[in-house]
């Protein structure tokens, strides 16, 4: 349906920086988080977790416990055996999901599996009664903490029931990558490894669960990014009709993917509420959070790339180990698919093997974390295209520009199969090489050279796949929906189905709307997150807030201004087709006549003078079914210098031009890419979880796994460029983990450029002092 | 055990009795309700739980309550006065100084504590006060924007 | 992480805090808190009482006596970073101060707290090393002194009794022509030293007549590094004698070995740091 309605230049919220409508309750400590829900009769649930990566239960006494005053409850695996397993929503064929469920019953599988649930009339009383609860562990030998190692022969298995440790495998190929290699005129390998990650939004995870048992009905606080999917997940872990559960998702602290998860306690939280008939609380601590909640990442990559002496890409092979952990969570075997699908990141070679096995291990689960196996593709691919640069004596920019598909080549079908939707790569990298000022940096990296010091230029091209996505391609649909209610008094609701969680949807959506319906944006409130006021969602995850979910909303207005205007036609004694809708005022050149949107808003309700044949209400749902993902991509450069003497990496200048298609507010947008960064100079200079051989994870606090502070950050110079998505009418693509995928990359490139004078050619991350300190002394020896 | 003590939160006197292993935090969150101070990562690090006691900053995690006992308490409800937004919570909103907002109040105290201690900081300075205060959301370029904004603004005030 | 039960109490005065440590013998000074709260929140430390020193007023000050500074044990690093008298008279403590941890922490943690609790990597131990501090001690049987080198025995282990409480520090008033440093590598999620070496260097005649170094985090005490102070003092105050005297900086100490260091780089980065150290030292000194 066209509008033809043309915005007022003046009126106009989309593109302009707006200053969010989130914020007034969020600067006045009045938003409601999870943990300051107070209920009268409220109760605590704490968790007893396992402090052992592989043991048999022998036996668990919780009589200690329960006679402590101001315990209510305790709850073994067995006594909550019929909730319904933790879900998994993998699908492929070799795939194997072990029976996972909501507390261990007579083996544990990692450090912090949870086995007993205590509930108390405060959390200090629930603290105390774990203590007095005893687990009789049997622990075994052969901890599995190596995915490497798990895959031998003589490996414990980590679940008996299967005779080996792998949890899938997965297997890609296009071209014939065979011929490309034999006639390359050379081939690079590379040992890539993505170690985990503690996802660490600063709010942790938290349920309330409440049962009003008149009604039958039970509410779930929870801080998630899925509410509608958790809603219908729970549903069948309680054996309840989703009528009877009410999912709400309050504010939310931050998730980067680790809230887009079905968790244990959500299920745990709303069946003990049942139980008990009380309002339950359960708030999970700082050490659990890094213990348990899926890490990201896990991945060992080998790869090798095919090149012809011009630097022409012709083919590349890999094989990805995913340490899957003991269990797998919602959508743990998925994620590292879409690192296979994104293997060719920019560049236009068609032939390639990939291998992907998942391998069962006694550590923590890993699951999707901000960029979701597309980091890990872009690591790996900007990594060994510098390699191959090094390899042929060619500069890393020239390499890169000579094998993008030029502007005129999309849609680009890519050797994985997905057609990148639009773009022009090289036109984002060379505004980022001219701002950096290239030439002239590589004179002076000569001159600091020759004085011994190790300056480096590391650039990262990447791609990336987000919008998620077409349904088919999406385990729970990747449709999103949009109801937009106007109110008699011509306020207007617009329900979404997303979840936002930082990213600022409200404001977004404001925006939209209020150019639509020519309104002030103090006009709209936009309700998420609440499956009993928004009847349809997905959620919020994979960079498809505004692609899908404003998508969504965009048509919903469309379809409001398509029946307001029949409204107006009537009231203005005109057809539908002559009236105009500019500035929230309707007119028509067959009459003097206008009507406001108010007006019409008013009508709609009072139902005094409409066409025949309406319904009152002024109010359209619609949803949004992507035919393909979008692929926002862009040019990062990291410019460094290593200290030679302590290892230590400055950064001295960052520059990234991302193009995420058309903007809606480009203060937001920027807010994105800076979060993203820091979420890729994280792993890039100090983040990791890290175990030992028995599975007992070393930094497990934020006073030992440091997430990065102020002053770790480099200044952002960013810049975009804008490329419309061809895929939505809105010509959005996505921005929540451009900035992650494109730093990392970008700042290993630069500390390996750096070090390139000593004969390195790859560091691992996170690139610690200690760990370039080693490099140096190796080659300063060697 | 039980201890009484009489606490001036936001200028309003409260006297409740706590256990003496109560935290500061839980006494501002669940006895007085005022929920506006967050608890990130309970070890003392992310200052997400930051409020005033006696008008120097402090991590309301890692104080028990009985050691406020007589004392003046400044929590994130208390920044703003008649109505009016103080200048760190508009330089915040303009500059699009926070996303998920969890660690927002926290960050509000430790900027107001580092302008009271230094009116006009560099941009260095800025992220070295904030080194208390984690925020996973922001990359902290658009805080520290916010920082210099509200700087302006409250010198621009004198 | 919530700490288990514990009583409490809140004395007045100094006598009735010994009074109540005597009496319970499972019992805790409380200072700043700032490493003893996150200890019982992780109930590594779970004493049945805690004696709270915040109420007792005289052992807030800072103070000029005798060519001494005197330092009350509940004073608070930001009190000494901020202090005018340090600044003129002891700026490497206060110098010191500010680096501790971040400004929340500073705003509560004491010298005495930090000084009793003896962390391996704290920050104060290097310039109390380096200056040669005095730790003043209140017990049941009276007062004492000890050197703070006799004071810290180990990690985490001091010579206080459990009956005794740190009332004071005691420092010098830095002499004219003495410059003063103190440079890091931390830890960046704690903000904690992973070495700290803090260095006092005289100059005249461009010799070197003076050396004092302590460093914090390489080993499980901090230790005045007496042979650095050897190759220095008489010893031209040049780049050479610097470099060639901090390599000794971890001389005859076993450095820690752990997640963040190896006892390589550990011992390393103690060169390099207090060789950047005494650099600046020597700078500030002429």
């Amino acid at each position: 349906m066209a509008t033809t309605t043309t915005k007022p230049q003046a009126k106009t919220y989309v593109g302009q920086r707006i200053r969010r409508q989130e914020d007034p309750r969020l600067i006045t400590g009045t938003a409601t988080y999870v943990d300051d829900i107070q209920r009268p009769g409220m109760l605590y649930a704490a968790v007893l977790r396992s402090p052992y990566a592989a043991a048999n239960i022998k036996s668990i006494s919780t009589a200690g416990a329960m006679e402590m005053p101001g315990v209510k409850a305790v709850y073994t695996g067995k006594d909550v055996s019929s909730v319904g397993p933790v879900p998994c929503a993998g699908s492929m064929p070799t795939l194997r999901v072990p029976h996972h469920t909501i507390l261990a019953t007579d083996r544990v599988y990692y450090v912090g599996h949870p086995v007993v649930a205590v509930v108390a009339s405060d959390r200090y009383v629930a603290q105390d009664a774990l203590e007095s609860i005893e687990v009789d562990y049997d622990p075994l030998d052969d901890v599995v903490a190596d995915p490497e190692k798990a895959l031998e022969k003589d490996s414990r298995k980590v679940h008996p029931e299967y005779d080996d440790n792998v949890a899938f495998t997965f297997h890609l190929d296009g071209g014939d990558v065979e011929k490309a290699f034999a006639e390359a005129d050379t081939v690079v390998k590379l040992r890539v490894a993505a170690p985990r990650l503690a996802p660490s939004p600063i709010e942790t995870r938290g349920v309330v669960a409440e049962y009003d048992e008149g009604a039958k009905e039970l509410t779930i606080y929870s801080s998630t990014q899925i509410p509608h999917l958790l809603r219908t997940q729970l549903a069948l872990q309680l054996n309840l009709p989703e009528h009877h559960l009410r999912v709400i998702a309050p504010e939310v602290g931050g998730g980067f993917g680790s809230k887009c998860n079905v968790w244990a306690e959500e299920a745990l939280a709303g069946y003990i509420a049942i139980q008990l008939k009380q309002p339950i609380k359960w708030i999970e601590n700082r050490r659990e959070s890094i213990l348990v909640v899926a890490h990201g990442r896990g991945h060992l990559d080998d790869v090798e790339l095919a090149a012809k002496k011009d630097g022409t890409l012709t083919g590349l092979k890999l094989r990805i180990l995913q340490d899957i952990g003991g269990h797998h969570q919602l959508l743990t075997p998925i994620i590292p698919t879409l690192s296979v699908l994104m293997l060719p990141g920019l560049y236009k070679f068609k032939s390639f093997t990939a291998d992907l096995i998942g391998v069962f291990t006694n550590l923590a689960p890993t699951d999707l974390y901000r960029g979701a196996g597309r980091p890990e593709a872009t690591y790996v691919i900007e990594r060994i295209v510098d390699r191959m640069a090094d390899e042929l004596g060619m500069d890393p920019a020239e390499i890169r520009l000579k094998n993008f598909p030029g502007p005129d080549e999309f849609p680009f079908e890519t050797a994985t199969g997905l057609s990148y939707d639009s773009g022009d790569y090289a036109k984002a990298f060379n505004i980022a090489l001219e701002k950096v000022g290239y030439q002239d940096f590589l004179k002076k990296q000569q001159e600091a050279r020759k004085q011994g010091r190790l300056l480096g230029i590391g650039f990262c091209t990447y791609g990336e796949l987000c919008a998620f996505g077409p349904s088919p391609a999406l385990p729970a649909g990747g449709w999103e929906s949009a109801t937009v209610t106007v109110e008699a008094t011509g306020k207007v609701a617009v329900m979404t189905g997303t979840s936002p969680h930082g990213q600022g949807a409200e404001t977004t959506f404001s925006q939209i709307a209020a150019d639509a319906l020519g309104i002030p944006m103090d006009d709209i409130v936009v309700v998420h997150g609440d499956t009993a006021k928004v009847q349809h969602g997905i959620g919020t995850f994979g960079s498809r807030n505004t692609a899908i979910g404003g998508t969504a909303v965009h048509l919903a207005l469309q379809e409001v201004v398509g029946k307001a205007k029949t409204y107006a036609g009537h009231m203005m004694e005109v057809d539908a087709a002559d009236v105009a809708f500019e500035g929230g005022v309707f007119s028509s050149a067959k009459t003097d006549k206008t009507v406001s949107f108010q007006d019409v808003a008013l009508e709609a309700h009072l139902c005094k003078n409409l066409p025949p044949d309406t319904e009152p209400g002024l109010s359209a749902t619609r949803f949004f079914e992507p035919a393909n993902f979008a692929f926002p991509f862009g040019a990062h450069i990291a410019v460094v210098e290593v200290d030679r003497e302590t290892g230590e990496i400055q950064i001295l200048r960052y520059l990234a031009v991302d193009d995420c298609g058309k903007v809606i507010n480009p203060l937001m947008v920027d807010g994105q890419i800076h979060g993203g960064v820091a979420q890729g100079l994280g792993p890039a200079l100090m983040e990791g979880v890290i175990y030992d051989e028995d599975g007992q994870l070393l930094n497990g606090t934020f006073m030992d796994y440091p997430i990065p502070k102020a002053q770790h950050m480099p200044w952002i110079e960013s810049e975009r460029t804008e490329t419309p998505a061809p895929g939505n009418p809105l010509g959005v693509k996505g921005v929540g983990e451009a900035g992650t995928i494109g730093s990392l990359p970008a700042f290993v490139n630069g500390v390996v450029d750096a070090l390139s004078p000593l004969g390195v050619q790859h560091i691992d991350i996170p690139m610690t002092p200690q760990k370039v300190w080693n490099l140096i002394q190796e080659r300063s020896q060697s | 055990m039980q201890k009484t003590i009489r606490v001036t939160v936001n200028g309003q006197e409260h006297e409740r009795s706590v256990e003496p292993r109560l935290l500061l935090v839980h006494f501002l969150r669940e006895e007085l309700g005022l929920t506006g101070t967050h608890i990130g990562c309970e070890s003392s690090v992310c200052g997400a739980c930051t409020v005033a006691v006696e008008g120097r900053t402090v991590k309301s995690c890692t104080m028990l309550a009985v050691q406020a006992d007589g004392k003046d308490v400044r929590t994130i409800e208390g920044v703003a006065q008649n109505g009016n937004l103080h200048p760190v919570q508009e330089g915040l909103w303009n500059e699009h100084g926070l996303q998920c907002g969890f660690c927002t109040p926290g960050m509000i105290m430790s900027v107001n504590q580092l302008l009271a201690d230094n009116p006009d900081p560099s941009k260095k300075e800025i992220r070295h006060a904030l080194e208390g205060n984690l925020c996973r959301c922001t990359g902290y370029q658009h805080i520290v924007n916010a920082v210099e904004a509200a700087a302006k603004a409250v010198g621009g005030g004198q | 992480m919530i700490p288990a039960s514990f009583d409490y109490s809140a004395p007045e005065t100094l006598s009735e805090a010994l009074k109540l440590l005597s009496e319970n013998p499972d019992s805790k000074v409380l200072a700043g808190g700032q490493s003893l709260i996150p200890l019982l929140k992780f109930r590594l430390a779970a004493p049945a009482h805690l004696v709270d020193l915040g109420g007792v007023p005289d052992l807030h000050f800072i103070a000029e006596s005798d060519g001494m500074i005197r330092i009350g044990a509940m004073t608070t690093h930001h009190q000494i970073e901020e202090s005018d008298l340090l600044a003129e008279k002891c700026p490497l403590l206060a110098q010191t101060a500010a680096s501790i941890g971040d400004v929340q922490v500073r705003n509560c943690g004491t010298i005495g707290g930090s000084v009793a609790h003896a962390d391996p990597a704290a920050d104060y131990p290097a310039a109390l090393q380096a200056l040669e501090a005095k730790v003043k001690i209140a017990g049941p049987g009276g007062e004492r002194e000890l050197g703070i080198d006799e004071f810290i025995v180990d990690a985490l282990t001091t010579a206080l009794e459990a009956s005794e409480v740190v009332t004071e520090i005691q420092v010098p008033v830095e002499a004219d022509g003495v410059g003063v440093s103190y440079r890091t590598i931390i830890q960046p999620a704690s903000g904690f030293p992973i070495v700290g070496a803090a260095a006092r260097i005289g100059v005249s005649d461009g010799k070197i007549s003076f050396a004092r170094v302590g460093m914090t985090g390489v080993a499980a005490k901090s230790y005045r590094a007496t042979a650095v102070e050897a190759a220095l003092e008489g010893k031209a105050a040049d780049a050479e004698t610097l470099a060639v005297a901090s390599r000794l900086a971890a001389e005859g100490v076993e450095a820690l070995s752990d997640l963040n260091a190896s006892s390589e780089y550990r011992s390393h980065l103690a060169s390099v740091q207090l060789r950047r150290a005494l650099e600046e030292a020597a700078e500030r000194a002429r």
